[in-house]
């Protein structure tokens, strides 16, 4: 019994584990796989590629392997050929270098594609709105600096609408996730970072910090409400006239380690974004220009280089 | 020390204080094949050794800028301070190559008096190097002011460790010389000893040129 | 607003308290049978003073079966706690510092160390070397690695442990955010083993380009040894980098500097560059060694030499180059541009090429071939369904937009879990399995190790499967505990049991040890498995010396050559009156002293006590001056002596 099946019963759990993870991949809780936006749409149709792709190669290794093993095993009366010198064949060898780079080669090509379009809003006729986003210990402030509110653990967000999201730290760097709207972006002190997301349906959606932190960590969730355009000034409008002010006293005091409830402002510090990028180390990024409120055209995903090696010349300001 | 991949050679000593040749028509230091593989092992430490000053450099090319608004290197460095160290690493390299000259052609005296000579340039550079930085400390340019101390700091301090490690290397094996005189054991230590000696000179070049140089420029 | 709870606390402190008793009592026991049975000479002789390539390899064999417990009980404490939602079983503080040691652990004292232990056991008997070409070197390397294990696992009971993740991320990992001697620790016990790592690849890159046996050419050199080699080359580029980040961040702590700070300049991004410098060859490093073990294992139990040698060198060759070029896709998300987000995502793709041609070779090793399904087999066959898995979600993350969805989720450990435990892990123990009689004398029992093979694998895809599916739910990595909810309870559930059969798994392969020592079978052919290199034309154990004459090597896989009758087999048995002295290094003490004085002085930075800095730093001068003026340090084993040896085991010739 284990001499005749050594590989076959791992793949097996294999097969019906991914089959189970694939077939049940609709269902609501695969939040990846369920996006609600243009951005975690584009991520998830390369995924969906890319995932296809490699099953390409996957699947026939798999199938040859049980082939193989079953075949060739050393057993009296085996009648498989057996032939100890073959061990040289260009003409197999060009077949297995040329599928994979055949394949890395698309894959490469949507992949280029894919990140340089991440880069730029999701939707190029409707007017963006930016959200200003610092991760503290162990929490997240939100600063709308249009509307000059701001918010804790808890976003709203009008739907169809480019949200350009500006991320920076001020403690440990985090990663600001909401994976029903699309991929992360990190938090990092002394840089300004940008984020395009967009939601097309009203619903709440999960936010994670996802990079480590501390001992608060697991516990620094946060919510992004998508509402309607006209939903959205209502509640604005609402955060405007019945919620306290943050001051810059407020403001450290919530920097300080620990937890928060969900919190919303009617004002904040001016600048307040800025001088934490400043504070932090921005200023050897981005000179006396400001971080924030740069051109919309170079974001997502960065247009940072993070290998820092000359930062001067990058044209942040506008 | 090592064993023998090839049993070719005659053995007829125990081994101990006597040296045993493998290959006699090599130069002395490559004689032994304990010898020839710890010249080789040498050039691969070395090699290490330089992609861990790579990224010291790397460091400290990234952090140059960040003053903090403390002193720079326009306003710390000292041209004729910092050229007398070039001048006088550059010299000790000399001095050592002449040792290994000397050595091959057997003067243990000449080999030992060259090596004295590189070793106290070797010294009086590390003595400039420390006055050099007990100013700057004076000044309140410590490593704790900026990034762009911290890094000078470190990125300079490891080279001098590292000639200061060497003059200490160098004085075992000018007293191992007194003692045994040239063998190919000692031969193979004054080659290694010099090989090291010579990069500490080719790490100084870059030293001068991206830390002084393009600092006080 | 709320502070963190702490409800685990009655549990884990007590957790603490049982740790010490038990190495108190550990501690006391080794002493008292030590002495009891007189063995502290022996101890001393044999083991803490060698020098000898075949017990250093057992040493790090040994020392990282421990720690595979040790990071197998922080995995299986924090697989409990997150059985189900809300559980507080560990409250957050203790889960930081268990997954940092786990994660630790596993790659720097666990996964090196086995590796260590294969190029040790390996490679000189596969050359045909009397040794490596530093032998004394290759101590110090050994007790630097086991000084610098014990400084990391020591934390745990004295003053913390570390916790921020084994990646150590600055501004966490700075003072002001982590102030306790855990990360300090970390610092210590990282770089005093990291000078060993180094010292490790100089040694086996000098010995491998020096010391093989006369006709052995490169072309002609087993597989396992190439990866060997490619390993040596990429330790020695990539450890430099992590040398300077560790150090780095340790003046920054200590003092004072900025390197990494958020004020004052520093820049925690570069020793993020720096670590992943590192980092992404050090997870080649633990590979390719895996590699060349199933390359040896899958042609010696298919009777067949290895499919496409060539192609199989040359993707080592390729794969330890651009692994030098991908360290950027473990942080796409940290604003790099898009053009060099592309480029390093390409670049990480290309790593597949490579290794998806190795797969296919090792298939057509075994198309027309006989396949024995021995222990060592079984373990390489079980390794390729789960590393092509492993291996193409690996492709999936490096496409750098979907790896925006992916990153620190659980899709990304349940990767790199399935690449390196069905990569390295799996190798290891199928290098374990199959050079155990050569080490020993004896075989490792089927039957448990079969029980082993099936808890341990079934387990694993139980354990890690779910855990693609939770990263696609959005779950994030180092989270000590989760809302009920969101449908993360039943993956997480099946994981830990999955997680707890693993553990049974390991248990199995303990018992297997111990109960093959006394019933085992034992080898007196030397050639248990029907070899095909080198190391199998010697008896079990080799001799001290390993040849006594060093065979002429005429071809790849000669000893089966010799087998099949295509060359001469009394090439590989020695003739009398061709044996001469052998020149052997001496026995040296000084390996563990110097390494115990850098143990002091890294206890003396975790916790800033200065005289012990200095005490150490003498100690260490002391012992490099006293080496420098030694020059009785080798000896010969008399021609009578190896030709007592050879007759006894009945090789010798005329």
């Amino acid at each position: 019994m284990f001499r005749r099946l050594p590989a076959h019963l791992g793949k097996i759990s294999a097969i019906v584990a991914a089959a189970t993870v694939l077939l049940t991949g609709c269902s609501p809780e695969y939040a990846v796989l369920n996006p609600v936006g243009p951005v975690g749409k584009t991520e998830e149709h390369l995924i969906i590629l890319s995932a296809i792709l490699v099953a390409i190669v996957v699947i026939p290794v798999l199938i040859l392997l049980a082939i193989i093993v079953y075949r060739y095993r050393d057993k009296p009366g085996n009648r498989a050929p057996y032939s100890p010198e073959w061990v040289d064949s260009k003409t197999l060898e060009y077949v297995w270098w040329g599928i994979p780079i055949i394949i890395i080669a698309i894959l490469g090509a949507f992949t280029a594609k894919t990140t340089f379009s991440l880069t730029k809003p999701p939707e190029a006729n409707v007017k963006p709105i930016t959200i200003q986003v610092i991760s503290l210990n162990w929490k997240w402030l939100f600063e709308y600096p249009d509307q000059k509110i701001a918010t804790v653990n808890y976003c709203e967000i009008p739907t169809g609408v480019p949200v350009q999201f500006e991320l920076t730290s001020d403690a440990p760097m985090n990663s600001f996730w909401i994976p029903q709207l699309g991929g992360q972006e990190y938090t990092m002190p002394g840089m300004a970072m940008r984020l395009w997301l967009q939601a097309d349906k009203p619903g709440k959606y999960n936010g994670y910090g996802a990079n480590f932190t501390g001992a608060g960590f697991a516990h620094m969730n946060f919510q992004a409400v998508a509402v309607s355009q006209s939903d959205f000034n209502a509640w604005v409008k609402h955060v405007k006239t019945s919620s306290p002010v943050l001051t810059k006293a407020g403001y450290n005091e919530l920097k300080k380690d620990g937890l928060a409830k969900e919190a919303s402002y009617s004002a904040y510090p001016p600048g307040l974004f800025n001088g934490v990028v400043m504070q932090n180390g921005g200023q050897y990024m981005y000179g006396s220009q400001t971080p924030s409120n740069s051109n919309s055209t170079k974001n997502s995903s960065g247009n940072m280089s993070n290998m820092n090696m000359d930062m001067s010349n990058m044209n942040m300001g506008h | 020390m090592t064993t023998l991949a090839h049993n070719n050679v005659e053995h007829h000593h125990g081994a101990g204080d006597h040296v045993h040749v493998d290959y006699p028509e090599r130069p002395i230091e490559y004689q032994t094949q304990d010898g020839a593989l710890k010249i080789l092992g040498f050039w691969v430490f070395l090699a290490t050794d330089l992609i861990l000053f790579a990224c010291l450099f790397a460091t400290f090319i990234v952090l140059r800028t960040h003053t903090d608004g403390g002193p720079t290197g326009k306003e710390l460095f000292d041209v004729p301070i910092f050229t007398a160290e070039t001048l006088i690493l550059l010299t000790s390299s000399f001095t050592g190559g002449l040792a290994t000259f000397e050595m091959h052609r057997g003067h243990r005296n000449r080999v030992i008096g060259w090596l004295i000579i590189t070793a106290l340039l070797g010294l009086s550079f590390v003595g400039l190097e420390v006055n050099e930085f007990v100013h700057m400390a004076m000044e309140g340019a410590t490593m704790q002011r900026s990034a762009f101390l911290s890094a000078f700091f470190t990125l300079v301090g490891t080279h001098g460790c590292h000639v200061s490690l060497g003059i200490l290397w160098m004085t075992g094996i000018i007293i191992q010389l007194f003692q045994r005189g040239i063998t190919p054991i000692t031969a193979r230590k004054v080659y290694i000893v010099n090989m090291y000696w010579h990069f500490l000179d080719v790490v100084w070049v870059f030293l001068f040129t991206i830390v002084y140089l393009m600092g006080v420029m | 607003m709320n502070t963190v709870p702490h409800w685990g606390i009655f549990i884990t402190e007590p957790m603490i308290l049982g740790s010490d008793v038990m190495i108190v009592l550990t501690s006391v026991a080794i002493v008292f049978a030590l002495t009891k049975f007189k063995k502290w000479g022996w101890l001393w002789r044999e083991w803490l003073t060698t020098v000898d390539h075949k017990k250093i390899g057992i040493m790090y064999m040994i020392a990282a079966l421990l720690m595979l417990f040790r990071g197998g009980v922080d995995a299986e404490l924090m697989r409990t706690q997150l059985a189900l939602p809300n559980l507080s079983f560990l409250d957050a503080e203790h889960y930081d510092e268990i997954f940092t040691t786990h994660g630790t652990i596993m790659i720097l004292f666990m996964a090196m160390p086995f590796v260590f232990a294969l190029f040790n056991i390996v490679v000189p008997l596969q050359i045909g070397a009397r040794d490596v070409a530093f032998p004394y070197l290759n101590a110090i390397s050994f007790w630097l690695f086991f000084f610098g294990a014990f400084l990391m696992n020591i934390s745990f009971v004295i003053g913390g442990s570390p916790d921020a993740g084994w990646t150590s991320y600055p501004p966490l990992s700075e003072l002001g955010f982590s102030n306790g001697p855990g990360q300090n620790y970390y610092l210590l016990a990282l770089q005093i083993s990291g000078i060993g790592s180094i010292a490790t690849g100089i040694n086996f890159l000098v010995t491998i380009l020096k010391m093989r046996a006369p006709g052995m050419t490169l072309w002609r050199m087993p597989l396992f040894t190439w990866s060997v080699l490619a390993t040596s080359i990429l330790i020695l580029f990539a450890f430099p980098a992590l040398t300077i980040a560790l150090a780095l961040l340790l003046l920054d702590r200590t003092l004072g500097t900025h390197f990494f700070t958020m004020l004052h300049g520093g820049n925690p991004m570069m020793f993020i560059n720096l670590f992943w410098i590192w980092g992404h060859p050090e997870v080649y490093i633990v590979i390719l060694p895996a590699f060349g073990v199933f390359s040896e294992v899958i042609s010696t139990f298919s009777r067949k030499a290895t499919f496409g040698y060539g192609s199989m060198v040359f993707a080592l060759v390729a794969i330890s180059i651009v692994g030098f070029l991908t360290w950027v896709h473990h942080f796409f998300t940290m604003g790099a541009g898009a053009d060099v987000n592309t480029f390093f995502a390409i670049a990480t793709m290309v790593i597949a090429i490579p290794t998806g041609v190795k797969v296919f070779n090792w298939l057509f090793t075994m198309y027309r071939g006989r396949i024995r399904m021995t222990l060592p087999m079984m373990w390489a066959v079980a390794f390729i369904p789960c590393f092509a898995i492993g291996g193409a979600t690996g492709v999936m993350l490096a496409v750098a937009p979907a790896d925006y969805q992916y990153h620190n989720s659980y899709f990304l450990i349940a990767h790199f879990h399935q690449v390196l435990i069905g990569g390295t892990v799996f190798g290891m123990i199928a290098g374990m399995y199959y050079w155990w009689p050569k080490m020993f004398g004896f075989l490792l029992d089927e039957r448990l190790g079969k029980w082993a093979f099936w808890f341990f694998n079934i387990g694993f895809y139980v354990c890690f499967l779910p855990q693609y599916a939770l990263g696609l739910m959005g779950m994030t990595r180092r989270i000590y505990t989760y809302p009920a909810g969101l449908g993360w309870t039943v993956p997480n559930f099946i994981s830990t049991i999955g997680a707890y059969l693993m553990g049974i798994g390991f248990l199995f392969i303990v018992w297997q040890v111990i109960y093959s020592v006394k019933y085992g079978e034992r080898d007196v052919t030397g050639d248990p498995w029907d070899g095909r290199t080198l190391e199998w034309s010697l008896p079990s154990p080799a001799p001290h010396y390993n040849f006594a004459t060093i065979p002429t090597i005429e071809g790849r896989d000669a000893w089966w050559m010799a087998k099949q009758g295509q060359l001469d087999k009394n090439a590989f048995l020695p003739k009398k009156s061709d044996i001469k002295p052998i020149h052997m290094p001496k026995n040296s003490g000084r390996p563990f002293i110097l390494s115990i004085c850098f143990f002091i002085i890294g206890i003396g930075l975790v916790f800033g006590v200065v005289p012990f800095d200095v005490i150490g730093g003498l100690g260490v001068a002391f012992c490099m001056f006293r080496r420098s003026f030694e020059y009785d340090t080798d000896y010969y084993i008399p021609v009578d002596e190896v030709i007592h040896t050879e007759s006894a085991l009945g090789r010798l010739q005329g």
